[in-house]
């Protein structure tokens, strides 16, 4: 049976990927975020994963504000990135798993989930972000993936209560999969950020800590925030860490933190990465 | 009225609706050709969109926070001011009346590093 190895959390800022085109790792601006990602490296080198289901937002590449989905879930063989209009390079593509992809839309809608399903799909710097940051330089991307995105733009937006179950419901799907796949899943976006109205640049790190720290232990202390509240706590990007609740939920009951990384700032962001593997922690 | 929120909008029904086709210019920038269609002819480009009065005079003053008043929502914004040559940093200090190396510094004197793992 398919395994879920874990979940990887990832900050998606565009900037992030410009510093990427000009090389800016090193940079002392730069390195404590990109610092951050030598243990998600290293966890992933272990883990090995073939696939990567990934919680994000679309922010204006495949969606518009006509036709807007809370949840839509890939379903395509190839994923293309394309110019968002700000000058990043445009990403390499991504290969599908249609077959994963339609189990999990089966499961979810048998789980009452109402969701759009895409076979046709632009994926953003959402994604292709967190990928670089994990699999920086590689000609072929190791891993197939399932995008589901999150409307996190538009409100109202869903609760992180149906966040977390969405997660859920994809983490039992997984679990049924027949295939002998290990699965990563990936939520990206946040943290605390804001960059419209007079409270741009608005940052919150205790939030983000109590944020980190719920995920890993008890995620359902999140769902006692509605979206907006997560909007006054985290700002009105900072909603994003809706993809992360989603991401958690599929992890199963008990994850073990791996890696954490916190920075302030990025661009506008509090910007993080955090590794969460499923099961307990194993003994040394 | 909805919820309300210091300092921030909250992009509604309401904002959608009334923001609809400034938003929907933007979204056309994410094609090289029409971000060089409306540097060669802002209003022509405004046009053809049918920007309301005050959506088009926000665009034209590069008032980012009459845009937002107008139904701009910030994500589509942000295409325009790539055109414009307008970080979100940039975005920042005109909203908050900030210069930009004030805004840029407030950001660093929030900094906070944990790491682990």
């Amino acid at each position: 049976m398919a395994e879920v190895v874990g979940g990887v959390f990832a900050s998606h800022v565009p900037a992030i990927g410009g510093a990427i085109a000009r090389g800016l790792q090193q940079d002392p601006y730069w390195s404590p975020f990109f610092a951050g990602f030598d243990a998600v490296r290293a966890w992933l080198g272990r883990a090995r994963p073939d696939v990567a289901v990934v919680f994000y937002n679309d922010h204006g590449l495949n969606f518009f504000l006509d036709k807007l989905p809370t949840f839509a879930v890939g379903a395509a063989a190839e994923y293309g990135n394309a110019d968002e209009g700000w000058g990043l390079p445009v990403s390499k593509p991504f290969a599908g798993d249609p077959a994963l992809s339609w189990h999990l839309i089966e499961a979810l809608v048998a789980d009452e989930f109402d969701i759009t399903t895409c076979q046709s799909m632009l994926i953003d710097h959402a994604l292709t972000i967190p990928m670089q940051l994990c699999w920086p330089d590689v000609a072929e991307w190791p891993v197939r993936i399932v995008p589901i995105a999150i409307n996190t733009v538009q409100h109202p937006l869903p609760s992180p209560a149906r966040c977390l179950a969405l997660g859920r419901a994809v983490g039992r799907a997984l679990a049924r999969w027949p295939g002998d796949e290990r699965i990563v899943v990936f939520g990206t976006g946040g943290l605390s950020h804001q960059l419209e109205g007079p409270r741009a640049g608005f940052i919150n790190s205790d939030f983000d800590r109590r944020c980190m720290d719920a995920l890993a232990n008890e995620p359902d202390l999140l769902t006692r925030h509605s979206s907006l509240d997560i909007v006054e706590l985290a700002g009105s990007q900072g909603v994003e860490i809706l993809n992360w609740i989603a991401a958690r939920g599929a992890l199963g009951a008990a994850t073990h933190e791996i890696c954490r990384n916190y920075h302030i700032p990025i661009s506008n962001t509090a910007a993080a990465s955090m590794v969460l593997e499923a099961g307990l922690a194993r003994a040394a | 009225m909805g919820r309300q929120i210091e300092g921030t909008f909250i992009f509604d029904g309401d904002a959608a609706t009334r923001g609809f086709a400034l938003n929907a210019m933007c979204f056309s920038f994410n094609d090289a050709a029409n971000r060089a269609a409306f540097v060669a002819d802002e209003q022509a480009y405004c046009d053809r969109f049918h920007l309301t009065e005050a959506q088009r005079e926000a665009v034209a003053s590069r008032d980012v926070l009459a845009m937002l008043r107008a139904g701009g929502n910030i994500y589509y914004l942000a295409k325009l001011a790539g055109i414009l040559g307008l970080s979100v940093q940039d975005l920042g200090a005109q909203q908050t009346g900030l210069s930009l190396e004030a805004f840029k510094q407030r950001l660093l004197d929030a900094g906070v590093e944990t790491r682990h793992g």
